[in-house]
């Protein structure tokens, strides 16, 4: 967690404006909104949808991970249960999307809060065991949750895409608002760690007892984190499964979709607001690579651990640690 | 009644085999502050290896555990090696992600090898039946052998010389070096055992269900859960509190549909976290 200590606090926030890093994400996202649409390439579209997913999930999770030092092993966990409302607000009572989506991230968001309470007494590894559970017992009542569909999980109609303007015009709509969430994301990441909040997390992540004595409000500070980065992975789940029109416990709660997005933080380099997103665009494209071609699409896993476990053992501090040490300038443009 | 009784009993004795998966998990993270997360495929190791003896080599089902034992000694030596040791005193982040990639290598390898169908090795035991309930062979026979291979644990750990160092290293790495104890090799050896009897418990399962190569990360779940009931970094714990999980599990099956008892299990295992986060029998023990 070096580096961390060049964070400048008490800065206008006007100022962020000045920063180079406000235009680099503004920059990114008009070209993840643009580059597909301008060439009408439903593939490319389909590859940056996955991107963002990732790009969501990381730094989201980033600030869990990179700034509080607390390991979420569950954090998909939000992810699917947003995806569940969702879909269940537009099967069942009819809601439209907007509604649907913002009603996920709501509710999630406050069951994290409520669940942070009680699950960030725990520290270390038994915080890590305890997200696990938390995931395993989501998936398990899911399944047997008759109302969402238990195993089999829960279909849309087609119908569904009209409002939208049709299912074509609707999936673009859906890309909009993903690399929308995409965008506020990186620059929520970037207003915690620049604010009096994220200095409380750094400061945990650093010494919790010690933060604790110096007047950092912990506890509440470890919940409103855990519940403010629910919010946005919950819209996305709304979003992706309403994309899919298909939403079945086994895929919504899959743990190793949390451990690519820990494993993407890594990569990119924990703490960090460029890293996260740099590492799920190289993991997305790493992943489509290794499954499309004819010599390693057998070996995919062997590939990605391979390849994460020379990162943990050589290069802990993941891509822009290796990028800060080499060219010290680069923290001026990528934060 | 007696079919609760007899149900009960049932799931303890394939919830000592859960406690026997749990205490090579459990001996690692108590000596090494290392949460091992290549247990799952030691036990999909220890499965594979019955399978692969008995099928390809056509050795007899419990002959093969002194195989298995060493086996996976070795194998977790390798894996100390490979992805532990340099993790050691570093943050606990860093040592499950290198776990966690060995692991995905190793899941990737095996279903390039075997695919992820099913798998089912028969062994047959005589078991012995009370009224209209009959307990099968395996079952007793897999609860004796784990009864065995923890009481044999219990002594080297506090019998023996290696055992002794295991258990100072586990209380003071510093300490322990200062007393002249060779400290990386009883953390290799600790982290060898504790595979080796990852594999031996998944040898053992193989001989009551089917399973899969994906299988090790239910039970890898299982153990979680048991050594959180029993104590983290307890081995004796994790007897007692996988033979607790057989206990709910063979108490909920006669009332509930089977999909309901990990709702309860993962469940009982976050409430026992928070609440009391160094295991059910901490209170006692102090």
């Amino acid at each position: 967690m070096s580096g961390l200590a060049s964070t400048r606090v008490g800065e206008k926030r006007a100022s962020l404006l000045r920063r180079p890093f406000f235009w680099v994400i503004a920059l990114t996202v008009a070209v993840f909104a643009l580059l597909p649409w301008l060439r009408n390439d439903v593939e490319l579209r389909e590859s940056l949808v996955l991107a963002a997913i990732y790009v969501i999930l990381a730094s989201n999770l980033n600030v869990m991970l990179g700034y509080a030092g607390y390991i979420n092993f569950g954090s998909i966990v939000f992810f699917g249960l947003g995806g569940y409302i969702c879909v269940y607000l537009m099967a069942v009572p009819h809601w439209p999307l907007a509604a649907a989506v913002v009603a996920a991230g709501v509710a999630v968001s406050g069951l994290a809060f409520l669940f942070g309470l009680g699950v960030l007494r725990l520290r270390g590894a038994y915080f890590a065991l305890a997200t696990i559970g938390v995931n395993e017992a989501v998936q398990a009542f899911v399944t047997n949750f008759a109302p969402w569909g238990g195993s089999s999980g829960m279909y849309l109609s087609t119908g569904l895409f009209k409002p939208l303007g049709g299912p074509m015009q609707a999936l673009w709509t859906i890309y909009f608002l993903l690399i929308a969430i995409m965008g506020i994301s990186l620059y929520l990441s970037w207003g915690i760690k620049v604010s009096k909040f994220g200095l409380g997390l750094l400061a945990i992540g650093q010494n919790e007892d010690a933060a604790s004595v110096l007047g950092v409000p912990a506890p509440l500070y470890k919940a409103l984190a855990y519940s403010t980065t629910a919010f946005l992975p919950a819209m996305a789940g709304g979003l992706y499964y309403f994309k899919g029109a298909f939403i079945q416990p086994t895929d919504a709660f899959d743990l190793t979709f949390s451990t690519e997005a820990i494993a993407i933080v890594m990569l990119g380099g924990q703490g960090t607001i460029a890293g996260p997103a740099i590492g799920a665009f190289f993991y997305e494209q790493l992943r489509g690579w290794l499954l499309t071609s004819d010599t390693f699409s057998n070996f995919q896993l062997v590939a990605a651990g391979a390849l994460l476990l020379v990162i943990v053992l050589f290069l802990p501090g993941g891509l822009m640690g290796w990028l800060y040490a080499r060219w010290p300038r680069v923290r001026r443009v990528l934060e | 009644m007696s079919g609760l009784i007899a149900s009960i009993i049932d799931g303890v004795l394939v919830g000592s085999v859960y406690g026997l998966a749990a205490m090579g998990l459990t001996l690692i993270w108590g000596v090494m502050d290392v949460v091992n997360l290549t247990h799952g495929s030691m036990i999909v190791a220890g499965m594979f290896g019955l399978y692969l003896l008995t099928n390809d080599l056509g050795m007899a089902p419990y002959a093969t555990l002194p195989v298995v034992l060493v086996g996976g000694f070795f194998a977790g030596l390798a894996l100390y090696w490979i992805a532990v040791h340099r993790m050691i005193g570093r943050p606990p982040l860093m040592s499950l992600l290198s776990t966690f990639s060995v692991n995905l290598v190793l899941i990737g390898l095996g279903t390039a090898v075997w695919g992820t169908v099913l798998f089912n090795v028969p062994v047959s035991f005589p078991g012995f039946s009370i009224g209209r309930y009959t307990f099968p062979g395996t079952h007793i026979l897999a609860a004796a052998l784990t009864a065995a291979l923890a009481l044999c644990l219990y002594f080297f750990l506090h019998r023996t010389r290696l055992g002794k160092a295991i258990r100072a290293v586990a209380g003071n790495r510093g300490a322990a070096e200062l007393v002249g104890i060779p400290t990386t090799r009883v953390l290799s050896f600790a982290f060898a055992l504790g595979a080796s009897l990852a594999g031996v418990s998944g040898m053992l399962i193989a001989t009551l269900f089917p399973f899969t190569l994906l299988s090790g990360d239910a039970y890898q779940l299982k153990s979680f859960v048991v050594i959180v009931l029993g104590g983290l970094g307890n081995p004796t714990g994790a007897l007692v509190g996988g033979i607790a999980l057989g206990l709910v599990e063979g108490l909920v099956t006669p009332f509930m549909p089977v999909s309901w008892t990990l709702v309860i299990e993962f469940g009982l295992f976050v409430v026992v976290l928070i609440a009391c986060p160094n295991g059910l029998f901490a209170l006692r023990r102090s």
